[in-house]
């Protein structure tokens, strides 16, 4: 049984020319590295005697607009043997490939699926990149921060042409955000229309 | 004369009773044997990841109900952990108690729907309305604790929603020490059932190192002999001070999953049964009026609480900038809540690690080389809920 400090010793010491920067927080090592180094730096973690983390729990990205390297890809392990986890991140720009890692997990197949369906971040040599959890046909990423909540389409039937259509999003109200950090000035939307 | 063969694409789904919700699976078939499939999801995907991006941390919590719908408070579970851990907040014992507690009962009502809906698949009918019996029994508990049957809301950061109302402690005890014969008498229609085995045994073979591949967890995982389970090897709560086993399977064939979810259902009685025995006194929720509201009746004597009410429920508590990954033992597998919080009340990003999700990945792995009457038995055994795998 080893502790948390001395994986993130022999981790940085193995891949020293790779990570980026490596931290201890709420039991977990969080480590950073480049795009490149990703496959060589997962398969290692999984193969080496002692890291052992043999369990892909996750694959997820995060959206930050305002950045110039707008997404970080984030990669969950888990070792059963030494019972830790390990949190992998790495920037991606928008357009950027990311080495696909189903060749080492198989269960990063739809992992990475759901990130390019709720992204659009693309994955090189991925054998089957379709969309999954969106409807059949669907556009745009919807977990992006510029995608609007409501989404762009609403699905009904039509009794006229007896069959499901697709038509803009009308709302009776808009969604209302409201801005609590001073209840002083209003909302944002609110001062937006008095302006006009 | 060279026989012509063609393979047939046959389309299972998305209305189909066995395919427990809305799953449509495009199966390539030669003869009746599978020779590949390929799941179809995402037609119950509500965008909740998104929606939880929208809302206050408190907002958030009943779309965790609606995930996995037949253990919701399993999933809150995560969540509360998750936001308590950025936070530092200590749960009180008595909360973290009857946290433990209906988290067992959501372990039961999620292995009876499933142990039962599986028998239904391959043909018994009875268990299931044996099995719905108790769960509704088990639904009044939620109900009398949380005020719904399903849609519970009820753990919260810092603990839980309000306390046990009085005679709930004795009636689940009562529920304890009938419930081990309703198993036995499920036991004894399907254990040695000859059709149930014929249907189970050598079905769905997943070997020690393809579950481990295919990120597969709770009893997909035990069924194939993986001693691995949150709740004691990463205890939260206050797991570490209850016994229990931790039930394994040899084969990792349907008939094992079904074998080890009977079993942790004993365990479950026991974990219950030990809660009750030690259920200590004392506040069920963090008392910094920063993160849980005032009770009702300071509202109207004192001005900080009317305060803390007024904030609490319209801007709600912030939460400070940190990522954090936390999982819980859900009933059907390692549920995982990736939280990132920007020091606002409302979360950055809430990216939610479904069980369901990885086990149906493996479905073509699952299924390839096997008849299409083993279709809904491998799919029964996987214990799949489509509000988790959509999300």
């Amino acid at each position: 049984m080893q502790n948390i400090q001395d994986l993130e010793k022999i981790l940085n010491s193995e891949l020293n020319t790779k990570i980026k920067s490596s931290l201890i927080k709420h039991n977990q090592i969080y480590i950073k590295i480049n795009e490149t180094d990703l496959t060589e730096v997962i398969l290692f973690l999984k193969t080496n005697p002692k890291t052992k983390f043999r369990q892909l729990i996750d694959i997820t990205a995060v959206d930050f607009p305002e950045n110039e390297i707008r997404f970080k890809l984030v990669y969950l392990l888990l070792s059963h043997e030494f019972n830790q986890r390990i949190i992998i991140e790495i920037d991606v720009k928008e357009k950027e490939f990311v080495g696909s890692i189903t060749s080492i997990f198989p269960a990063a197949n739809w992992m990475e699926r759901e990130v390019f369906d709720m992204y659009g971040i693309d994955f090189k040599d991925h054998p089957d990149l379709r969309r999954i959890l969106t409807d059949y046909g669907f556009e745009g990423h919807p977990l992006r921060k510029d995608f609007p909540l409501t989404g762009h389409n609403e699905v009904r039937y039509s009794h006229e042409t007896k069959k499901v259509i697709y038509e803009p999003v009308k709302l009776e109200q808009n969604y209302r955000n409201f801005d609590y950090e001073s209840p002083w000035e209003g909302t944002k939307y609110i001062k937006e229309q008095t302006k006009e | 004369m060279a026989k012509e063969t063609k393979t047939l694409n046959l389309n299972f789904g998305p209305q189909h009773p066995a395919a427990h919700g809305v799953l449509r699976l495009i199966l390539q078939l030669d003869g009746e044997i599978v020779e590949k499939a390929d799941p179809h999801i995402g037609l119950l995907h509500r965008g909740t990841e998104k929606l939880i991006e929208n809302k206050t941390y408190t907002q958030a919590v009943p779309y965790f109900d609606r995930l996995d719908y037949v253990a919701p408070m399993n999933q809150e579970h995560a969540f509360a952990l998750a936001i308590e851990k950025i936070l530092k907040i200590e749960v009180p014992i008595r909360a973290q108690y009857i946290r433990v507690m209906f988290c067992e009962i959501g372990r039961i009502l999620s292995h009876i729907l499933n142990v039962t809906t599986q028998a239904m698949d391959v043909g018994a009918l009875t268990p299931t309305l044996w099995g719905f019996e108790e769960r509704e029994i088990l639904m009044g508990f939620y109900e009398k604790v949380s005020g719904s049957r399903l849609h519970a809301n009820y753990f919260r950061a810092g603990g839980v929603h309000q306390d046990l109302p009085k005679g709930l402690d004795k009636e689940i005890g009562k529920f304890c020490e009938r419930f081990p014969k309703i198993i036995n008498d499920l036991e004894l229609l399907l254990t040695d059932n000859r059709i149930f085995k014929q249907r189970n045994v050598d079905i769905g073979v997943v070997s020690k190192q393809d579950a481990l591949d295919y990120s597969f967890s709770g009893v997909m995982l035990r069924g194939s002999g993986v001693p691995w389970d949150l709740r004691k090897s990463q205890p939260y709560d206050c797991y570490e001070q209850f016994e229990f086993k931790i039930p394994v399977g040899k084969n990792g064939d349907c008939y094992d999953r079904y074998l080890c979810r009977i079993e942790e259902m004993k365990e479950s009685v026991n974990i219950i049964n030990q809660c009750l025995a030690n259920l200590p006194v004392g506040p069920i929720k963090t008392d910094d009026g920063k993160i849980s509201p005032p009770p009702k009746k300071d509202i109207k004597q004192s001005m900080e609480a009317l305060i803390h009410h007024f904030k609490l429920y319209t801007e709600g508590y912030r939460v400070d900038k940190d990522e954090i990954y936390t999982a819980v033992e859900a009933p059907k597998g390692e549920f995982g809540v990736y939280l990132i919080s920007d020091g606002s009340s409302k979360p950055y990003k809430c990216k939610i690690r479904a069980p369901g999700f990885s086990h149906l990945q493996a479905m073509d792995y699952l299924i390839k080389g096997h008849m299409l009457a083993d279709v809904p038995a491998v799919l029964g055994s996987m214990d799949i809920v489509f509000g988790e795998v959509d999300r």
